[in-house]
């Protein structure tokens, strides 16, 4: 409880301090000398323009201009640097068979090279070769052998360029790499996650994207004998839609 | 149970497809038209310094710009042609009162002064691997609302940690500027089956914190940070957790 009552008090200490930083760009306070100073230099800069002014003979008002300055309004420019879809593949689970896998993504584009990533996608193994050959043996139960994983990835476009359909059809494409960081939860455990992979884009119009993607998801596991890295691969395509 | 899990996946994936806006079908809205004042300026085929230029736009001629990607404007020419301007050839342009187009860049200033963070982070927690992301508001320049969700992987238990809190930044201006944070949270706790199948459990935190932003280039920075954690537990004693981490982030 007495914990409760520290972080309050901070929280508050924490406000007051943000608050007085944003009014110092506003307004002078009484302590700062420099600006008492600058104010009377001011007020005398104030008192010689007055004079000169009186000095000069008001002009002449020859036309009373009527034209009003046309206002424009400036209408928002929509952004459109969100990516998300979903894909289908094969994955290959080291030491099991490849099996299918589907998973979804989601993508914001931040500058025309870098762009990060959160994916997620699941997959259910087949067995290895071990409970193959022996006939009735199971290493995992049916809800362990589920491949289930996210990741959060940074990525960079490279190689960007056009393809061509027939005489009359260019698509836009480029090539990506990713690299990113995330869990995978398999034979009974979660796990950290490194993945790594590239993949081709191509958009057929400016707001869908066509995507063939490898990547190979790196965890270390102790589950099939030795504490080792395994290397789980994956192949992909997918279809995504800007927003 | 295997089987049920599927047909929330597909459910899941078609509903979304349902509450996915048809792009390219909007209501016609009201477009920006900026002249062109430079002697020409350059079309590309897409949002990127690599793709060819397949038109140009002359001086005195103006285009409607339709939305933006990263720094790509995607415009429509007087004569119905579509290209990709890049954020620089439009700052040439002007708007029909003859005032310059002017937009927020992703330079150093805007470092200083933005709405939205998001970011990548990845850690220690507790002796655990943590992953997380984060999401940040800014109430002022020194003052931003976060919101941090991640997984800790560690050999005894996993779990995941959500915080919700206040970050202050002391020299938003400078290019390495640091920072304090303070706020609440929850943690999720799976400890791993040896013999007994242990329970979850599940605490609010509170926590406080410093680090560091630096700023890389464009819309990029980077952050690390070390984190106090205490955890609300149900004993007598609240445990405490030590949280280091170091993240690539965005600003926009």
């Amino acid at each position: 409880m007495e914990n409760r009552i520290r972080v309050l008090l901070l929280a508050s200490v924490m406000l007051l301090t943000s608050g007085c930083a944003t009014l110092h760009k506003h307004m002078h306070w009484p302590w700062h000398r420099h600006a008492k100073a600058q104010t009377a230099q001011d007020a005398d800069a104030a008192a010689d323009a007055a004079a000169a002014a009186a000095d000069a003979a008001p002009p002449p008002v020859v036309i009373e201009p009527q034209v009003e300055r046309r206002k424009i309004k400036v209408p928002k420019i929509k952004a459109k640097n969100v990516e998300l879809g979903a894909y289908f593949g094969e994955l290959s689970a080291e030491s099991y068979t490849a099996a299918p896998v589907v998973g979804v993504v989601f993508d914001y584009h931040v500058t025309e090279d870098f762009f990060f990533e959160a994916a997620a996608g699941r997959s259910k193994t087949g067995q290895t070769s071990f409970e193959t050959l022996g006939g009735n043996v199971q290493l995992l139960t049916d809800d362990e052998r589920r491949f289930t994983y996210y990741n959060l990835s940074l990525g960079y476009n490279f190689l960007p360029g056009e393809v061509f359909l027939g005489r009359n059809l260019a698509m836009t494409s480029g090539f990506y790499l990713l690299g990113g960081i995330g869990g995978t939860k398999f034979e009974g455990d979660q796990k950290f996650t490194v993945n790594f992979g590239a993949g081709f884009r191509v958009l057929p119009t400016d707001w869908l994207t066509i995507r063939i993607e490898a990547q190979d998801h790196v965890f270390k596991s102790d589950f099939l004998g030795t504490d080792r890295l395994r290397n789980n691969l994956a192949a992909h395509i997918g279809a995504t839609v800007f927003f | 149970m295997p089987r049920r899990s599927t047909t929330n996946w597909l459910r899941l994936l078609a509903l979304l497809l349902c509450v996915a806006p048809l792009p390219g079908r909007a209501a016609p809205r009201e477009l920006l038209q900026l002249f062109v004042t430079a002697p020409y300026i350059e079309l590309h085929t897409g949002p990127g310094r690599g793709y060819p230029v397949a038109q140009v736009v002359a001086r005195g001629e103006s285009v409607d710009v339709l939305y933006r990607r990263t720094e790509w404007f995607k415009v429509r020419t007087e004569r119905g042609v579509e290209g990709w301007a890049s954020e620089k050839s439009l700052e040439t342009t002007t708007l029909a009162d003859g005032s310059p187009f002017r937009f927020d860049h992703g330079d150093r200033r805007g470092f200083q002064s933005h709405r939205w963070e998001g970011g990548i982070f990845a850690g220690d927690y507790a002796g655990a691997t943590l992953v997380e992301g984060f999401w940040a508001r800014s109430i002022t320049d020194n003052l931003k609302l976060e919101l941090h969700a991640g997984q800790f992987l560690g050999n005894l238990s996993n779990g995941y940690v959500a915080d919700l809190g206040l970050n202050h930044v002391f020299m938003p201006e400078w290019r390495l500027s640091p920072f304090v944070t303070l706020g609440t949270g929850f943690e999720r706790t799976e400890p791993k089956a040896t013999l007994v199948t242990p329970l979850n459990q599940n605490y609010q935190t509170a926590y406080a914190g410093a680090g560091a932003r630096f700023y890389l280039t464009r819309r990029f920075f980077l952050r690390a940070e070390y984190r106090h954690h205490t955890v609300f537990t149900k004993s007598d004693a609240n445990e405490v957790k030590q949280e280091w981490k170091i993240g690539f982030a965005f600003f926009y």
